[in-house]
Order: C-alpha cells, then sequence, then structure tokens
C-alpha cells in the first residue's frame, strides 16, 4: 500500500496539529489568570474589601463601595431577571412545541448575541431619561435583561432532561399537569435550574459597559436604588485607565476577586449538572 | 445557552407531553397563559428595545440621513456628525480578529469533537468555555498593562523590521491601537466559534463517521471528507455568531484601542469602534442631537448583529436541531 504511510502521517500530523491548536487557544487563559494572580495578590488585604476609595491622590482604600454595589445590583438583577426567565423557560420545556415556543426559542437565541452596549441604551431611554438620573434601578434592569435569554434557555434544556417517565407518573396518579411540573419537574430538576440561574449570574456580574450610563458608579456606599451606585467591574475599568499606580493596584486585586467569583459559579454550575454535549 | 452563547447541546427529544396541554382544569389552564406570557416577554424586550433606539436616533436620522455613514465629522460642538471611522474600526478590528481566531478555534473544535481521547474532551472543553467566562473588563485590564507593552517593546519592532515595508506596519509601534484592539478581540471570540463548531460537529449523526471509517479513511480523513461537509453550514454559522460578538465587544476594545477616530492601513495606529465610542460618550452626552446620534450609532450596531445573529441562527438550528430521526 503505497498511499498509506502518507494517509497515515496526515493522520498523525492532523491529531497533533489540532491539538497544538487547543494549545494556543489556552495560552491566553493562563497568561490572563496568571497575571491576575501574580499582580492581583498583593492588594488584597482586609482594608480592600472594607473600606471607601480614599480621595486621588491618596493611596491606600479600598472597594467597599464596588463590592455592596455590584451585590446589590446583581441580586436586585436577579429579582427582576430570574422569575422572568425561569417561569418562560418553563413554559418552552413543558408547552414549547409549537410555532410561538419555537419564535420564543429563537428570539433568546438572538438576543444573547445583542452586544450589552445596546441594552444599555435601551434602558438608559426607558428608566434614565424617566427619571432623570443615573440610578442602581436603571444598572439592575439592564443586567435583568441580560439575564434573560442565558437563564431561559439553560434552564429549558436542562429541564427537558427530566425523564418524561416521572412526569406521565403524576399525571397517572391524577395530578393537574401544572402541580406535576411544580412538584416533580422541578423538583427533579432543581439542579438545572441552579446552574441556569449561577451562569447567569456569573455572566452579568462582569457585565461593565452597559452600566457606565446606566448605574454610572459611586464611591460611597448607598441603599438608595434611585441614585447612582458603584460596581467592581466600573471600578476596575475606572482604576485600569486612570494615570494613578496605587489604583492600578486596586484594579488588579478587584480584577482577580471578579474573576475568582465567575470562575467558581461557572464551575459549581458544572459541577451541579453534567451537561449534555459537553464529551459524548 | 451558556455564556459562549451555546445553542449546539441541544437534546430535543419529541415528548409527546409537551403538547399536552393538561386538558381542561382551571389551574392548568391558567400555569400555561403565566408562563407563556413570561416566555412572549423575552420577545417584547427584544421588539422594544428596536423600537425605543429608533425612536431615540430619529433625530439625528433626520438631520444626516444617508451622510451619517459616510461622512467623518465628530464634533459635538458644532453637532454635526458621521460614523464612518467608527464603523470603520469596528469592521476592521473585527474581521481582522476573525482571521486570527479562526484557524485556533476550528483547530480546537475539531480536536474536542474528534480526534481528542475521549477522557480529555470534557476537561479540555471546560477550559474552553471559562475563556469565555472571563469578563471582558478584564481582558481589558490585561490589555493595558500586559499585552499592549509586549507589542509595543518586542512583537512591533520585529514586524516593522521585516514587513515596514507595507503599508500596514507603519508608524511608531506604541502598543495601543488596532493591532492590540483585534488581538483581544480575538481572544474573546475564540472560544464563541470553538465551543458552537465543536457542538455542531458533536450533532453530525455518528452513522456518517462509522461509514467512513468502514471505507478504510483514516481519522483524519473522516473528519474532513464526511463530518466537515455536514457541519459546514453550522460551522459557518459559529463563524457568523463569532463575528457578531466581536463587532459589539466594547470594555476591552475601548481599554486597548487607542480611541481615536482615524482611518489609517496601519495595524500600529489607533483606531476607534461604534461601541468604544458609545462606552466614552454615552454618559456625559449633553447636548439632544448628540445623544441622539450615539444612539444612532446603537442602533446600526443592533441591526448589524441582529441581522447576523439571525442569520448564525438559522444555520446552527438546521444542523444540530435538524429531524430528531437523524441523529443518534
Amino acid at each position: 500500500m503505497p498511499g498509506y504511510f502518507r494517509r497515515k502521517t496526515f493522520d498523525i500530523l492532523a491529531r497533533w496539529g489540532s491539538l497544538a491548536m487547543v494549545m494556543v487557544a489556552l495560552v491566553p487563559l493562563v497568561a490572563v489568570l496568571g497575571y491576575l494572580t501574580y499582580k492581583g495578590i498583593g492588594g488584597i488585604s482586609w482594608a480592600f474589601f472594607t473600606q471607601l476609595p480614599k480621595p486621588v491622590g491618596e493611596t491606600g482604600g479600598g472597594m467597599a463601595n464596588a463590592l455592596s454595589g455590584s451585590a446589590i445590583l446583581v441580586g436586585l438583577a436577579g429579582l427582576i431577571g430570574l422569575p422572568v426567565g425561569l417561569l418562560g423557560a418553563i413554559y418552552l420545556a413543558e408547552y414549547g412545541d409549537n410555532a410561538f415556543g419555537k419564535g420564543v426559542r429563537f428570539c433568546t437565541d438572538v438576543m444573547a448575541g445583542i452586544p450589552s452596549i445596546t441594552v444599555g441604551i435601551f434602558v438608559y431611554g426607558l428608566v434614565v431619561l424617566r427619571m432623570r438620573r443615573f440610578s442602581a434601578l436603571a444598572g439592575a434592569v439592564t443586567l435583568a435583561i441580560l439575564m434573560l435569554p442565558i437563564v431561559m434557555r439553560t434552564t429549558e434544556e436542562l429541564l427537558r432532561l427530566v425523564p418524561v417517565t416521572l412526569r406521565e407518573a403524576g399525571l397517572a396518579l391524577g395530578l393537574p399537569k401544572w402541580r406535576v411540573i411544580l412538584g416533580v419537574v422541578l423538583r427533579t430538576g432543581a439542579s438545572g435550574i441552579a446552574t441556569g440561574v449561577m451562569l447567569a449570574i456569573a455572566r452579568v456580574a462582569g457585565e461593565t459597559a452597559p452600566l457606565l450610563f446606566t448605574a454610572f458608579g459611586s464611591r460611597f456606599i448607598s441603599l438608595k436604588l434611585d441614585q447612582p451606585m458603584g460596581s467592581l467591574p466600573v471600578q476596575i475599568y475606572t482604576y485600569a485607565v486612570s494615570p494613578y499606580e496605587d489604583w492600578h493596584r486596586q484594579a488588579w486585586a478587584a480584577a482577580l476577586v471578579l474573576v475568582l467569583l465567575v470562575l467558581a459559579l461557572n464551575l459549581l454550575a458544572r459541577v451541579i449538572t453534567r451537561q449534555p454535549g459537553s464529551g459524548r | 445557552m451558556d455564556e459562549a452563547g451555546n445553542p449546539g447541546r441541544e437534546t430535543h427529544q419529541k415528548e409527546p407531553l409537551a403538547a399536552f396541554s393538561g386538558g381542561g382544569n382551571l389551574g392548568d389552564q391558567v400555569f400555561r397563559v403565566l408562563t407563556a406570557f413570561f416566555a412572549a416577554l423575552a420577545v417584547l424586550v427584544l421588539a422594544a428595545m428596536a423600537l425605543q433606539m429608533f425612536r431615540a436616533a430619529l433625530p439625528s436620522l433626520k438631520q444626516f440621513g444617508w451622510k451619517f455613514l459616510s461622512s467623518t465629522d465628530w464634533d459635538p460642538v458644532l453637532d454635526s456628525y458621521g460614523a464612518l471611522p467608527y464603523i470603520f474600526g469596528t469592521v476592521a478590528s473585527s474581521i481582522l480578529a476573525l482571521l486570527v481566531a479562526l484557524p485556533v478555534a476550528l483547530g480546537t473544535a475539531i480536536y474536542l469533537a474528534e480526534l481528542a481521547p475521549l477522557w480529555v474532551r470534557r476537561p479540555l472543553g471546560i477550559l474552553v468555555e471559562l475563556l469565555a467566562a472571563i469578563p471582558s473588563v478584564i481582558y481589558g485590564l490585561w490589555g493595558i498593562f500586559v499585552m499592549s507593552p509586549w507589542l509595543r517593546d518586542s512583537v512591533q519592532p520585529l514586524l516593522q523590521k521585516i514587513f515596514g515595508w507595507t503599508p500596514f506596519f507603519k508608524g511608531v509601534p506604541r502598543g495601543f491601537g488596532m493591532m492590540a484592539g483585534c488581538l483581544v478581540l480575538a481572544i474573546m471570540i475564540l472560544p464563541t466559534i470553538a465551543s458552537v463548531s465543536r457542538d455542531v460537529l458533536l450533532a453530525v449523526p455518528n452513522s456518517i463517521r462509522e461509514g467512513a471509517l468502514a471505507l478504510g479513511a483514516t481519522r483524519w480523513e473522516m473528519v474532513r471528507k464526511a463530518v466537515l461537509p455536514c457541519a459546514k453550514n453550522g460551522i459557518l454559522g459559529a463563524v457568523i455568531l463569532g463575528l457578531g460578538r466581536a463587532l459589539g465587544e466594547t470594555m476591552a476594545v475601548t481599554m486597548v484601542i487607542g480611541n481615536r477616530p482615524d482611518i489609517s492601513w496601519s495595524l500600529f495606529s489607533p483606531g476607534h469602534s461604534l461601541a468604544s465610542v458609545i462606552a466614552n460618550e454615552y454618559a456625559e452626552a449633553s447636548g439632544d442631537l448628540y445623544l441622539s446620534a450615539l444612539t444612532e450609532l446603537g442602533l446600526i450596531l443592533f441591526g448589524v448583529t441582529l441581522l447576523l445573529n439571525i442569520l448564525a441562527r438559522v444555520l446552527i438550528w438546521r444542523v444540530a436541531r435538524g429531524p430528531a430521526g437523524a441523529r443518534n
């Protein structure tokens, strides 16, 4: 077989070539995480978590305002976005095998690809212009809209994994369908719902661009939802583009905290449910 | 859906129960309508976005008409606005990023779906998806303090020495600029393209692989001659999805691209993009027409990415969601 050797060589080349591509793809991951740890670890201290930013020029201070702001914004966004997303997902999974369901599914898939900054523009017109000021509420609405497609589609996919036989068993016992969904499907699919929720939170926790002109930013801890509010990603951005050495140090520390949070949520979400499609 | 915009992991079996509405039970009817309402809300938000942005952009649309797209003016003082430099920056950086990311992403997808030993597929796949989970602003931070200085000190002088005679590598190597923007974009769209393509490849029926192997094909020949032709539309969809993501990417780009509305052939020169000018100026825009012009930039971005995403989804859905009987 004269061609055999050549074909085998190509096969081996393709295997190693594509493996090399995977390695190239992972270089940025290692580089980013490595630098974050290297530069960020020194900036993490008790003061970083508990103090407010110092006035420009003074060193020290922390990011308590941004941490609390992010928690409030993401929490409020979850309160608005998660119920909508979860109920929508229940519809898609349980009643959605029709033209309407298909259309909704398509729209949410498309929505997931819309730039987040345009969502910010939408909310600016909807909330900020009407309230005549930047506000935590506007930021939370933005994040809620960004959560929507992620929660809906992830949760739908995972609810569909609940075996049909369980539903049939519930119906056979004489339960109406909505009781079966609430009592059987949701309970069995609880881990799937948790996965959807965590992925959505992880996604919006690092969202920056649309917050720049909705929640804006604040140097103080505030609980007022009609006032501007700081957030971790926005503060990282402001500090990173500033000319101050000490702010750069804090930006790295904040970035490390943010990344650890986001990656932990992502990994946890994947541990909870072994997702279909990621391996055969 | 995961954070990579991942549509492919479809597990839709036809479920007879999903068509069963629950009959005439009142509770069932209420529950069904309630959940349908919330599902419809997602569609309504998308429609409201289009409407609201169009309305807000109307003054600028009326004032400048088509000239908005071809003018290079951007002068808040004289209230004269044109989008060309921003459109150029967005398109150029995105297409270059696509060229850089594509081979790596496809190689990754093929390895993860077809060639890798089974036990490494899942961990490697998760690592690639983590790349998509890192927030944009963190790539920007890394771009400012690590990548740009490296480009300025090592890569760009070298490129200039070798290719300095072409118009693409002229000017002072600054680090910040088009090249940094397109590299950081490439990193960010890579996981999207890779994981969607991987899922598309996984949706190709195994019988096709078995057929090729039974005819004596090597593993690579199976991929190239049997699997890839089946998946090519879906992969095209993945690429378009990546392009859409690159066009709308904001923070990482604005932090490294230089933020100057220049149109230049040189990769070393600073540029600007639609998303980054919005991020930079929206909060401070004072005049009504100024705000409207910025909104029109957003509308352009929204319209283009909407169309690209629709196209991509149609392509991906055809492959990954095909008739249930054709999959195993």
